[in-house]
């Protein structure tokens, strides 16, 4: 077996080291009536080859986004992923090291979470921002507990903005800690005013921009409500790259900012694993749920970085901890500030224009096929179209045409909400003039 | 210690007698800024073509001022993160014998497969009908597990560890709220002292209060203890097995029958799974839910903190409070249910993340399944069993286990062996790291003084055990032989030394500004 | 003089009429390492005897620190905000927590006098 070193003279040898005859005399504890002795239904081990073999036979099952023109969104985009990217985060010291618990030889990793740091906290306008969480929709279930933390109030208002498994994680994980969530309904037209129902009870109001349906909006009337009342504004991004096209959140008032990472460095990989972004005006920190990296000196004065306020954490405050969370998306965050790097000021903003102009070219293409009308006037990269016909057929035969045409809002929110005819479309800088074209005329023809 | 200060500073600086260079770089050892202290306006890494024609559709709130993030190219790019990652210890360098986290070698063959273009580029939210293959390969990982764990069904969505445990209670909570038809009055979630600090975090985050059991003698849990808690208020208990303390808990069987006639559920944290794959199934020990931690027994890399996968097996009681989604496989393949409308008679306590689940980790774990085989994966589990006991047995004579008997894939000693000699188990750790080794756990398990536990994995060769052996009996004879002094000093040759936890978190610097100290100012 | 009373979990309270002020004990702080942070009660929060006051936080720990007698708090030091390093330095003095209008001083006669906490403390090393 190739990953194993151990030759069976060795376990012999090292056997009789240890005073026993046999591996088995090292499980006495386990009782007898415990022990598996049947066969399992699973294959023997196979050579490197045929694991390739095989597994690549599965992977060619699968029809992607780089195959055929795709306009998939909502929450997970297609774009560019830079080869250094992917070479640097497969260095062994990168991939193959722990936690950084043991800072003298763990600069790599800090070094790179507190450029991380920085970098998420520039990009959202926030103060501080953690060393990231699980993913966006999880960061987002940890704001609003936050922000009961924060508040001491428990009642949460999720706009009808925010992508639905980010509601439903913060739905789930509110569920058994004395939360109240009220949900809005789906904004479809970018209409919804919740002014009125923020009141003294509230502990925080959760609203995405761009929304899910693609709506952009200035949050800065919102966050002055929020501040009046005293809840917190947690501002959801599930398209990171918006960002660099967009006034930041902290610009326009938010308290937490919450964001999808992966559109940064990480592929879509099939929903995971991503890198949710978390970050937080300087006051709540303390507050925060995650890891946090922090400069220091070592005894020699030398700058250095560690960990820093864990005391907040689950391996010392135990059923006292902000979470229970204790990984971060180590490996994900390093791509995303590696590619982030690359991008540099100049590139983050060029990159975010023009998924701006792709997804505005397209609107106006589409906007002059029958039966499609787009929804929103101002958007980033994504926006909800009506169709004359349900979406989720339109989407299947165009599928059947090598089309992936984008993501069905029943999909995201289940039957029955009258959403059956909305689709949401996404563009990227890797949408060609050619793909476009492709989805036009698909459209036109199904629609017609 | 033999090397004292003096002597590997001069040895980068020769015939200087100090220990400077010009740039502070010592051989290869390479001093690096920070990316914002290496900005160029004008620099950048990418080329991005012209947009074209377009209408500007950002409303009002098109981005005016700058970021400030920093502008650099590629070349710089690539050198900045390549000399980073040289300040990193990493399995790849070395033993690292990380107890209770199972840091075993990463296969570079799951790394190639995730980068398959049809699992990489695969969206979430494709057509059912256009990715078969990722729900051929999420329901194949499902099925291994199953199949290793002897447990009926399983949730595949959780991020991690902690996550598992989350979705593993969240479950039990459902189904106690669902046997008394509304919120349950059970409050209790019994955990052994000698548990993970997410345990009780999880405990609490699901509305439960935290009981400690004790630990016996043994290191094992205290049935009697354990018996004498138990009551209607009791909802479950969340024991690791083989637990913390790097043993088996024999009594598996009769506590799980002791906390079903009581009227809760058995959550077993699956952390120490590693030691018994293929030998043990834990559904035949009688639990009702256990999270894997992909990350340590399937071996996805760790990534310097993470991305991990941590899977939940479920009970047929639990089974039908599992979250969506989950796949499922009719007659015309493989699909997926999303929403509580669509779960049947199943009744989901809810979503825990974004999508589907950790698919990266799903299939390089499968690619290192497949490559195990069944065969392997319980050579697995007897190879890491076999180090640890080995590795106990050659240090035993020098340093004091905590436990007698065998240990499983861990073994766990305390600091009685360092009593007297002015060196903690902290500044024991730390000589190690100019040994050019990461060290052990320190201080967990709380339940043993000074604890030092050790977990090789099976994929440390013989000849380097021995090394380390070797290694730890030499640290050893120096601790005894009263050089306090070095060990305190220790790290002396590592990246930065020992660094000010305190002044971190007294006044926390926890991002870039123009402000903040510089290497050059620090020193 | 005013007179300072202390629990078995090492807070003090020093009592002045009808106000006390609490803190911890400096054989605390000397257990708890370095102190990097101290979370402090609301102003206008009324605390039972034995209620958490006030959380600790060193690099390594953090502990709950209960009030050893029931009252409204009517200050808390703001210094430590600034400097927690108080608590290590002079836990005693600068290093005190909060002021309390006490509601119930016969709570007072439980707790140990200076001379009874130092044998208390000398039994536990």
């Amino acid at each position: 077996m190739r990953y194993l070193p151990l030759t069976d003279a060795d376990r012999s040898s090292m056997l009789n080291r240890i005073g026993v005859s046999s591996v088995d005399d090292l499980f006495v504890d386990v009782p007898a009536t415990a022990r598996f002795d049947g066969t399992f239904d699973l294959p023997d081990h196979m050579a490197e080859f045929e694991v390739e073999g095989h597994m690549s036979a599965i992977a060619g099952q699968n029809t992607t986004t780089a195959d055929v023109p795709s306009f998939l969104g909502a929450g997970a985009y297609r774009h560019h992923i830079p080869a250094s990217v992917d070479h640097l985060i497969q260095r062994g010291e990168f991939l193959t090291s722990y936690t950084p618990y043991q800072p003298e030889i763990s600069q790599g990793t800090l070094q790179a979470l507190f450029e991380f740091q920085s970098m998420v906290a520039l990009i959202t306008g926030m103060d501080v921002a953690n060393a990231s969480m699980y993913d966006g929709a999880t960061s987002c279930a940890e704001a609003v507990l936050m922000a009961r933390r924060v508040t001491r109030r428990n009642r949460a208002l999720i706009s009808g903005s925010v992508h639905p498994h980010y509601s439903a994680a913060s739905e789930t994980q509110a569920k058994y800690v004395d939360i109240n969530i009220d949900i809005c309904d789906p904004d479809i037209d970018g209409t919804e005013y919740l002014t009125e129902l923020i009141d003294d009870e509230t502990a925080c109001v959760v609203v995405q921009n761009p929304g899910v349906f693609g709506h952009v909006r200035d949050l800065s009337p919102l966050a002055a409500v929020c501040q009046d009342k005293g809840a917190l504004l947690i501002v959801v991004v599930t398209e990171a790259v918006s960002l660099g096209a967009m006034q930041s959140p902290g610009e326009m008032g938010a308290d937490v900012v919450v964001a999808e990472g992966q559109s940064i460095g990480n592929p879509q990989g099939f929903g995971g694993p991503y890198v949710g972004l978390f970050a937080a005006r300087e006051k709540y920190v303390r507050q925060m749920p995650g890891r946090l990296c922090g400069e220091t000196t070592d005894v020699d004065g030398k700058r250095g970085w560690v960990l820093t306020l864990s005391t907040r954490e689950q391996h010392i405050r135990r059923e006292k901890a902000t979470s229970n969370i204790c990984t971060n998306a180590g490996l994900c965050a390093l791509a995303f500030t590696i590619h982030l790097s690359l991008l540099g000021e100049n590139g983050f903003r060029d990159l975010a224009m023009l998924n701006h102009a792709r997804a505005s070219q397209l609107a106006d293409r589409l906007a002059g096929v029958d039966g499609v009308e787009v929804l929103p006037e101002a958007f980033f990269n994504e926006f909800a179209v009506r169709l004359s016909k349900p979406a989720g057929d339109v989407v299947d035969r165009l599928a059947a045409r090598d089309v992936l045409a984008g993501v069905p809002a029943a999909r995201l929110y289940g039957a029955g909400r009258e959403l059956d005819n909305i689709l949401l479309i996404a563009a990227s800088e890797q949408t060609t003039p050619e793909d476009m074209e492709a989805l036009v005329s698909a459209l036109s023809e199904e629609l017609s | 210690m033999s090397h004292s200060r003096d002597l590997s500073r001069s040895a980068a600086a020769v015939g200087s007698g100090t220990t400077d260079t010009v740039h502070g770089h010592q051989g290869l050892q390479l001093e690096e800024p920070l990316l914002f202290e290496i900005d160029n306006p004008g620099a950048i890494g990418v080329d991005l073509p012209d947009p074209g024609d377009f209408t500007p559709r950002l409303g009002g709130v098109a981005r005016q001022g700058e970021i400030g993030l920093p502008c650099v190219s590629e070349p710089e790019v690539v050198r900045h993160f390549t000399r980073l990652s040289q300040k990193n210890y990493a399995i790849d360098m070395g033993t690292y014998p990380l107890g209770s986290c199972t840091m075993k070698h990463n296969p570079r063959l799951n790394e190639k497969m995730v980068r398959l273009p049809g699992f990489a580029n695969a969206h979430p939210m494709q057509p059912e009908s256009t990715v078969q293959g990722a729900f051929k390969l999420i329901d194949g990982v499902a099925h291994w597990l199953k199949e290793l764990t002897g447990m009926p069904a399983i949730a595949m969505s959780p991020a991690a560890g902690a996550h598992g445990e989350l979705c593993g209670v969240m479950a039990i909570r459902a189904a106690l709220d669902d046997r008394e038809g509304g919120p349950t009055t059970r409050r209790r979630i019994l955990v052994p002292d000698s548990a993970h600090g997410t345990n009780p975090a999880t405990a609490a985050v699901c509305g439960f209060s935290v009981d400690a059991i004790p630990s016996d003698a043994r290191g094992r849990v205290d049935v009697k203890a354990f018996a004498e808690k138990l009551d209607d208020d009791v909802a479950g208990i969340m024991i690791t097995n083989p637990n913390t303390c790097g043993l088996f808990e024999p009594d598996m069987i009769e506590i799980a029958e002791l906390i079903h006639d009581a009227g809760g559920y058995f959550y077993c944290d699956g952390a120490n799974f590693n030691a018994i794959v293929g030998r043990v199934r834990p559904g035949d020990l009688g639990i009702d839910c256990m999270h894997i931690n992909l990350h340590k027994t399937f071996s996805t890399p760790h990534g310097g903190g993470g991305p991990g996968a941590g899977p939940v097996v479920l009970s047929d009681a639990l089974a039908p409070f599992a979250p969506v989604p989950w796949v499922v496989h009719g007659d015309e393949g493989f699909s997926l249910v999303e929403h509580a409308d669509d779960a049947g008679d199943a009744k989901p306590f809810g979503r825990l993340k974004g999508f589907h689940g950790q698919m990266g980790m799903f299939v390089r774990a499968y690619a290192y399944m497949l490559s195990h085989g069944r065969d392997g994966l319980r050579q697995v589990a007897n190879d890491a069993v076999l180090n640890a006991n080995y590795v106990m047995s050659c240090l035993s004579d020098v340093m004091t286990p905590a436990f007698e008997g065998p240990c499983m894939h861990e073994c766990l000693f305390d600091d009685r062996f360092l009593k007297d000699t002015g060196v903690s188990t902290l500044d024991f750790a730390k000589a190690m790291l100019d040994e050019g080794y990461h060290p052990m756990t320190m201080y967990f398990p709380l339940v043993v003084h000074g604890a030092m536990l050790i977990e090789p994995t099976e994929t440390e060769s013989k000849r380097g055990l021995d090394e380390f052996i070797a290694v730890m009996r030499a640290l050893v004879e120096r601790a005894k032989a009263g050089d306090s002094d070095a060990f305190m000093a220790a790290p002396m040759m590592t990246p930065r030394r020992r660094l000010d936890e305190t002044a971190a978190a007294r006044q926390p610097i926890l991002r870039w500004s123009p402000d903040i100290p510089t290497a050059e100012a620090a020193e | 003089m005013a007179d300072r009373k202390y629990t078995e979990d090492h807070e003090w309270v020093e009592v002045d009429g009808e106000t006390g002020v609490i803190g911890i004990s400096d054989y605390a702080q000397e257990q708890l390492g370095d102190v990097v942070f101290v979370e402090l009660p609301d102003v206008g929060k009324i605390l039972d005897q034995r209620d958490e006051a006030a959380v600790i936080e060193s690099v390594k720990a953090a502990a709950e620190v209960y009030t050893p007698v029931s009252g409204e708090v009517i200050e808390v030091n703001e210094e430590l905000n600034n400097d927690p390093s108080l608590v290590n330095s002079d836990a005693h003095g600068e290093g005190w927590f909060a002021k309390l209008q006490l509601s119930d001083p016969t709570e007072l006669d439980a707790l140990m006098d200076e001379a009874t906490y130092k044998t208390f403390v000398e039994s536990l090393s």
